[in-house]
């Protein structure tokens, strides 16, 4: 039995008297006996409630229990409760592309005020209504980049994700394009080394902001050597750390994409998630995927469509800007609302607590014997430490006292096995931080 | 509607942010900070709660209406699935944990789903491993053109393009350009399948494989499939198939069974996970045994002691494609959809969604120009070209179902038929329900050929009228602070 479908026996019979057949099987004539599956042995049907039970059991075998002190681009922010409920109503999240605007404009308006916000926050022209993740937000960036400039090497700063850097690895693999990411630093991106890489086919150099190593950094130097070799800049960044820094936009940045997780959406063990992306005004047609805009209908009513269709595949085919169809348009409104909650001072205030917070961590981390907090550059709700032992010995002892310590850096970066990536949000208390150092220390004393 | 900068007012705040616990300040060189708070709304939590509520109500909905858009299964999708992705034990569980040492102890349960969810993927496509991680449709087909290429690549061919029906979704091509390949283009014949002749004429030594979709967007399972793979197979070609329409098949036939290679499937179409009005999706890739090495890391390996880890080491891997292990809280949903319908209820599916089309093909035939005379599948395809000829387009018969508020089904595609209707009932939907979308269907008819006049003032019953396209294309308003300073 399937409980989702409404057809009984005798609408089956009535439904097959008016198409002229005499069984459901005859209308798969056109599958023959010898395309019939070889096995299709699965269980047969559970009810809600035991699948309920069941799924609960394996989520109670993760790790309610561990306090997050672990980062890397995705964070343990609080959710308000609006921001769930809203998204919860049936209208938004059953819909499908609003293909058809006058039964669409909920998602439409939303769009159009999810890119308005993300303008808002990188302080650039244009953004579109979403892409997949932050990851593969950086390489349609870079793709953009190389048809903008018609060029076909990408500088990388070894600053931004190693995540992002071996994905956008995978994808360009069998493309003819040069990929060159600058030594290891510790710390903000190594202008020198930018700029030795810098040629006349330099299509981007693409940044983040912070860095994987949390060093927060005003690239306008970069922006300006990068743009005088007639490349573009591309920058990476956390939204809720733009509650306070400098924006992309100021410093000059040509795209920026990043990782939208931290604004509203759980980190549900990897996805979904939302990618971003914004640029400038001039560069808006090779901007790949959905783009929400304003104008009016018949009446001369303010109105919100999908516009210049023009660049994706379901009009240009082999010739889209990209292949992007589906994209995350519900995780874009949950970013809209949670903005909207928070506000703008909101943001602000959420910004200096994570900094705060962090402050307080490195602080009570460096009184702690053997333990180096790195002090090289200003960071913000993340940052480095160098430990007596290997960080990935360390945070297997720390998980038994209940953090989740960090992250090894060894994991990404050869040679620096040392180093731990600690990240506190807002959500951490004193108490928690306090427990956090005591462990460290017991567990750094363990022999 | 105001949008929500309009309803701000300074010094509201919808959110309280705690004082700080810790006795210390951050604070960062000046150089490093914004110049001025970004201008995201000031507003009250109800300001958003109605602002948001009062824009949810402007959509239509599979949850409030009919949404027969054809290519998209708009099924119904099961509240119970929403109560799994919340628990916390999945919702707050960060990705990176399982790549600490003695991390995948914690994310055993969140393991066990990609890997059950992998397990029951290949028993009902017949492919023999499968990848959770891209994230929608598309990103799926990017993904297997990849393998392709990493396959090819790896026997020493030199493939230089991929052969896709002219009935494709625009995706098919758009991935293989991505991926690097040229595109060619096989024409279908006039009972709606791909014209065999033409694939051989295309069949050189230089095409990577065949991108197809099965059944197809004509809604017409090609009974020659089969031989349409050897025939691929014995220029070295890969067969990838479009899963979009799996809906139409489920225990009837399975892709790996008839000479499929690569597979991808969407879970927010036929595993009834929501479409979230433009994503998030799921697109899992399936392979054959010659492509498994290839697939993209890492990989949820189950140990010999029954424990469940993350596995990178596999050297002939495409790398990575997305950066975790998928959209986790859709495809958690999809496995808890298929543990309910099981292997019955699959069946079922595919059964019911079938006849629904089909009973729509038979009531509908008489007043639509049908675009090709044979049973349908999961959709049916008409031609509103007898309407076009009395000035009344596909177009004009959507906006009319809008004001029946019905959604409605997916038009202008396949670019194949001229002025096509392409409709897409589900297996959710009553025959009540299908009823109600014949009369409409019949009456737009009768209104075309009385008063076509009248199609030109409707939608008339929704907050707002046709809106003006090339407007919106012209002046690229995108943002509202460009032309709200």
């Amino acid at each position: 039995m399937n409980p989702y479908i409404a057809n009984t026996s005798q609408d089956v019979s009535s439904m097959l008297k008016t198409i002229g057949l005499g069984s459901v099987d005859e209308l798969f004539c056109d599958i023959q006996p010898r395309h019939a599956p070889k096995s299709f042995d699965l269980p047969k049907g559970l009810s809600e409630y035991e699948i309920i039970s069941y799924l609960n059991r394996l989520a109670l075998q993760n790790s309610n229990g561990l306090i997050p002190f672990i980062g890397g681009g995705y964070y343990d922010h609080y959710v308000p409760a609006a921001c769930q409920a809203l998204i919860s109503r049936g209208e938004f999240y059953t819909a499908y592309t609003p293909y058809q605007p006058e039964c669409a404009q909920g998602t439409l308006q939303s769009l159009f005020e999810f890119q308005s916000m993300i303008c808002a926050l990188t302080e650039m022209d244009v953004s579109n209504a979403s892409l997949y993740e932050g990851g593969t937000a950086l390489y349609e960036a870079m793709m953009m980049a190389i048809r903008i400039t018609n060029r076909t090497k990408v500088v990388m700063d070894s600053g931004v994700s190693p995540i992002y850097r071996k994905l956008i690895r995978s994808y360009t693999h069998n493309l003819d394009f040069e990929f060159v990411e600058t030594p290891v630093v510790h710390g903000q991106a190594d202008r020198s080394a930018i700029v030795k890489l810098l040629d006349k086919n330099t299509a981007a150099v693409i940044v983040q902001n912070p860095n994987f190593f949390g060093a927060v950094d005003d690239h306008t130097d970069i922006v300006e050597k990068t743009h005088a070799a007639g490349a573009l800049l591309i920058s990476s960044v956390y939204p809720v750390a733009l509650g306070l820094l400098k924006t992309p936009g100021a410093m000059g940045a040509d795209i920026v994409t990043g990782e939208g997780q931290s604004l509203g959406l759980p980190l549900s063990f990897g996805g979904p998630y939302l990618g971003f992306i914004a640029t400038r005004t001039k560069y808006i047609r090779q901007m790949p995927g959905r783009i929400v805009g304003e104008t009016v209908d018949g009446q001369g009513r303010r109105c919100f469509v999908n516009t210049l269709q023009a660049r994706e595949q379901h009009i240009r085919r082999e010739k889209a800007t990209s292949n992007i169809c589906t994209n995350v348009a519900l995780c874009a409104i949950q970013a809209a609302i949670f903005m909207s909650l928070v506000g703008k001072e909101g943001l602000r205030k959420l910004a200096q607590l994570n900094l705060d917070k962090a402050e307080f961590a490195r602080r009570e981390l460096s009184r702690i014997p053997g333990v180096e907090v790195k002090r090289s550059s200003p960071t913000f709700n993340e940052f480095t430490v160098r430990l007596p032992k290997k960080a990935d010995d360390v945070v297997a002892g720390m998980i038994r006292h209940g953090f989740a310590a960090g992250f090894p850096l060894g994991r990404y970066y050869p040679g620096m096995e040392d180093y731990l990536l600690v990240a506190v949000t807002e959500k951490r208390t004193k108490d928690e931080i306090a427990g956090y150092a005591q462990a460290l220390a017991k567990v750094l004393a363990d022999k | 509607m105001n949008v929500i900068f309009e309803k701000s007012v300074a010094g509201r705040q919808g959110f309280r942010v705690p004082d700080s616990d810790v006795p210390v300040e951050g604070t960062l060189p000046e150089k490093y900070l914004r110049t001025a708070a970004a201008k995201l709304p000031e507003v009250s939590e109800l300001d958003v709660v109605r602002h948001f509520t009062q824009l949810s109500q402007q959509n239509f909905s599979v949850d409030a209406n009919f949404y027969p858009l054809g290519s998209c299964t708009m099924k119904y999708n099961p509240k119970f699935t929403e109560k799994v992705a919340a628990m916390p034990g999945f919702a707050e569980l960060h990705p990176l944990l399982p790549q600490l040492r003695g991390g995948e102890q914690y994310v055993q349960g969140a393991l066990e789903v990609l890997f059950e969810c992998e397990r029951w993927l290949c028993e009902i496509t017949g492919m023999q491993a499968f990848t959770m991680q891209p994230l929608a449709g598309a990103h799926g087909e990017l993904t297997g053109v990849m393998l392709m290429a990493a396959y090819h690549k790896s026997r020493g061919n030199s493939k230089k393009y991929i052969i896709i029906p002219d009935s494709a979704h625009g995706t098919n091509p758009a991935s293989a350009a991505v991926a690097g390949y040229e595109i060619v283009s096989v024409p279908s014949d006039k009972k709606g399948g791909m014209d065999i002749d033409k694939l051989k004429a295309a069949l050189t030594p230089e095409c990577a494989g065949l991108m197809i979709t099965c059944p197809d967007t004509h809604g017409v399972f090609n009974s020659r499939i089969d031989e349409i793979a050897r025939m691929v197979h014995e220029v070295d070609g890969i067969m990838y198939y479009d899963g979009a329409n799996l809906n139409a098949t489920l225990g009837r036939c399975r892709p790996g069974d008839i000479g499929f290679d690569v597979v991808h499937l969407n879970l927010h179409k036929t595993f009834a996970t929501p479409h979230g009005g433009g994503g998030p999706g799921s697109g899992p890739v399936g392979v054959g045994s010659r492509l498994v090495k290839f697939l993209p890391v890492s990989r949820v390996v189950k140990r010999s002691d029954g424990k469940f880890a993350l596995n990178y080491e596999y050297p002939d891997t495409i790398g990575y494609i997305a950066s975790f292990y998928g959209a986790f809280g859709v495809i958690l949903k999809a496995y808890a959809y298929m543990l309910m319908l099981g292997r019955d209820g699959l069946k079922a599916t595919s059964d019911h969604a079938v006849l629904n089309a089909n009973y729509l093909l038979h009531r509908l035939k008489g007043a639509y120009q049908i675009a090709f005379d044979r049973i349908c599948m999961h959709e049916c395809l008409f031609s509103a070209a007898r309407q076009a000829a009395l000035g009344v387009h596909a177009i004009d018969i959507a906006k009319f179902l809008i004001d029946k508020k019905m959604h409605p089904p997916t038009v202008y595609f396949p670019l194949t038929v001229k002025e096509a209707i392409m409709i897409e009932p589900t297996e959710t939907e009553s025959k009540e329900t299908l009823d109600r979308f014949v009369e409409a269907m019949l009456e737009a008819d009768e209104l075309a050929r009385k008063d076509p006049e009248a199609f030109h003032k409707i939608p008339s019953t929704m907050p707002i009228s046709r809106p003006d396209e090339t407007k919106a294309a012209r002046e690229a308003k995108v943002n509202y602070f460009s032309s709200h300073k």
